[in-house]
């Protein structure tokens, strides 16, 4: 088991570092010099060379990796060009927090909804109600997010007034109205893994109703809802973590362009920012953020495993 | 009764015809769907034919008309130009840029997943990490690493966009490589002294070519949503171009009081991706064994 998972774990930092040799390549290869850049209208031929000096940047490549990695590792990021502030702290403690805190809530939404959601509609396989859902489905996991969180904005912040359309507020200082500010990007951000996990539910579902332990749960005679809500649910967990493990880089992505629409200052706004003003260094620091979540979380899934499948347990 | 008569005109066409029928028939969404991605292609195409207005002109006199204006069936922006023949201009970016950019992704998903599958050892270790990494970022992450180097433009988001997608291409084209690999007769073409490239060109590639067709026509949609995800951003294509994700992005900032600014694009392009998604799993489920009933 510990060998499993340390095996997993030298994976995933081995994808890491290649992210990261990646990145630092790009980075290099962006157009612009960034001692340009920063001596701005003080330029002269003794300043841009001690700058270089400075900054490492007459050492050969390979060198500037290392010490690139080095700062990265122990969270010294540099400074942003543009804010003049550490991009450590921007990134962590300003930004970081606001996508989390999106990416948890429309997480929690889809699986809240989206699961009973299959559920109900595998139970009542070709009825009406499980035709909406496949229609809806289909709707969701193809409609634009930004496109839906401008209509939302339009329905429930201008015509019916019911929710701020716009910033963030945090929930654990205000927790209302954290709460207020973040259900229209929370539903704009859900719609597609709802969507996702409603079609997933009940594919599973209505091939685990199926196997013969079901049916031998039915013969001793317990009720419905148990069969469906215990014996059944408990068989979809697996490929359910799989799916939500996978479709994390969409969360992540689509969190991009809900924190646009909702001008919330998180991840998303930091790189989208860092484009316009040729600020390479966040980029990098945003990719390497994403890159990280992303494999964390699929190691974590990957960890799961065993826990969630009695049978994959290594003996 | 009805039905029977239905069945004997049928019945006299010729058998190619019976058979279209009988497949629109039992895949009605299917046909709906490909009818209205052949609709918004056309349109792309025939754009100066088709728009009522040529997408830069502004109306001096109607700066944001609701729609059923006169002269403008679907209302103008903030800059007096009209909504209907930008959203068919904008028909051919979009297109151009999905398809251009699933062109890319899948030739460089075939370079890169042969050579993961048909090599062995360190090469292949090494592709395969490489194959990780790109697989670690979310396409439209990737994109705007792409778009921060290469700039903006039409051309410069085929190019991210693309190399966004070639990580998924070549996983599947590496997977499908290394099915063929140990098929029989793969292995007799080798027993019979066939040259391995020989192999590879005319038994491995060919039966790779077609899988990637089909899982080319499924990324198209998400290739339009990921470059109009980028467009939106303000990092994609540059204003005036009448670009979907642009014309959102110009229409969010009045929705309270133009709601169509934004809608008019935004409709065209939900259609457009819901059609597109209709058609890639139609297309998946005719030709994918497992999948079919």
């Amino acid at each position: 088991m510990l060998l499993f998972a340390a095996g997993k774990v030298l994976q995933t930092l081995m994808v890491l570092l290649i992210v990261s040799v990646v990145s630092f390549t790009l980075l290099k290869l962006a157009p612009g010099d960034p001692i340009q850049i920063m001596l701005g209208t003080e330029n002269s031929p003794e300043a841009y060379a001690s700058l270089m000096k400075q900054l490492g940047l007459d050492r050969p490549m390979v060198e500037q990796y290392f010490h690139w990695l080095k700062n990265f590792v122990t969270g010294d990021w540099g400074v942003s060009y543009v804010g003049k502030a550490p991009i450590f702290q921007y990134a962590f403690v300003e930004a970081l927090p606001v996508t989390l805190t999106l990416a948890a809530s429309a997480l929690a939404l889809s699986i809240l909804i989206g699961v009973p959601l299959g559920v109900l509609s595998a139970t009542r396989r070709g009825s009406g109600w499980d035709a909406i859902t496949s229609v809806f489905t289909l709707t969701g996991t193809s409609f634009p997010s930004f496109y839906l969180g401008i209509l939302l904005i339009w329905l429930f912040g201008v015509k019916l007034g019911l929710f701020p359309t716009m910033g963030f507020v945090a929930p654990w200082n205000d927790f209302w109205g954290g709460v207020a500010h973040m259900t229209l990007p929370a539903i704009t951000l859900s719609i597609y893994f709802l969507a996702m996990i409603v079609r997933m539910t009940r594919a599973n579902l209505i091939e685990v109703l199926e196997q013969p332990y079901i049916a031998a749960a039915r013969a001793r005679g317990e009720p419905n809802w148990r069969v469906v809500w215990v014996h059944g649910l408990r068989n979809i967990l697996m490929p359910l973590v799989t799916i939500l493990g996978l479709q994390l880089g969409a969360l992540l992505q689509g969190a991009v362009l809900t924190e646009t629409v909702f001008s919330l200052p998180g991840i998303g706004q930091m790189i989208t920012n860092a484009v316009l003003n040729r600020e390479y260094g966040i980029v990098q620091a945003g990719v390497m953020i994403t890159a990280c979540l992303f494999i964390t979380t699929n190691l974590l899934v990957d960890l799961a495993y065993p826990y969630l499948d009695p049978r994959l347990r290594p003996r | 009764m009805v039905d029977l008569s239905a069945d004997v005109t049928l019945s006299k066409q010729p058998a190619r015809v019976s058979a279209i029928l009988a497949f629109a028939r039992s895949n009605i969404f299917f046909v709906i769907a490909a009818t209205v991605v052949a609709i918004f292609v056309l349109s792309a195409v025939f754009a100066p034919l088709v728009a009522p207005h040529p997408p830069l002109d502004q109306d001096m006199a109607a700066f944001m008309s609701p729609p059923l204006t006169e002269s403008h069936v679907l209302g103008t922006d903030s800059f007096g130009r009209d909504l209907l023949s930008r959203t068919i201009y904008g028909a051919r970016y979009a297109l151009a840029i999905g398809f251009g950019a699933v062109l890319i992704g899948a030739m460089g998903g075939l370079i890169i997943g042969m050579a993961a599958g048909l090599s062995g050892g360190v090469t292949e270790w090494a592709l395969m990490r490489f194959i990780d990494a790109l697989l670690a970022l979310p396409s439209l992450i990737m994109a705007i690493a792409f778009i921060s180097i290469l700039g903006q433009g039409v051309d410069k988001v085929i190019l991210a966009v693309g190399v966004a997608l070639i990580g998924p291409f070549s996983r599947t084209v590496r997977a499908d490589v290394l099915q063929i690999k140990a098929q029989a007769f793969v292995e007799a073409a080798g027993l019979m002294g066939v040259k391995r490239l020989a192999i590879i060109w005319r038994h491995i590639l060919p039966n790779v070519i077609f899988p990637l067709a089909v899982q080319a026509t499924i990324r198209v949609s998400y290739a339009v949503l990921v470059s109009s995800g980028l467009s939106f951003l303000g990092i994609g294509v540059a204003p005036p171009t009448p670009d979907w994700g642009l014309m959102i992005a110009e229409g969010r900032s009045f929705v309270s009081f133009a709601p169509w600014i934004a809608g008019v694009p935004g409709t065209a392009l939900a259609i457009l991706l819901i059609a597109l998604s209709i058609v890639g799993d139609g297309v998946r489920e005719h030709f994918d064994p497992k999948l079919r009933k």
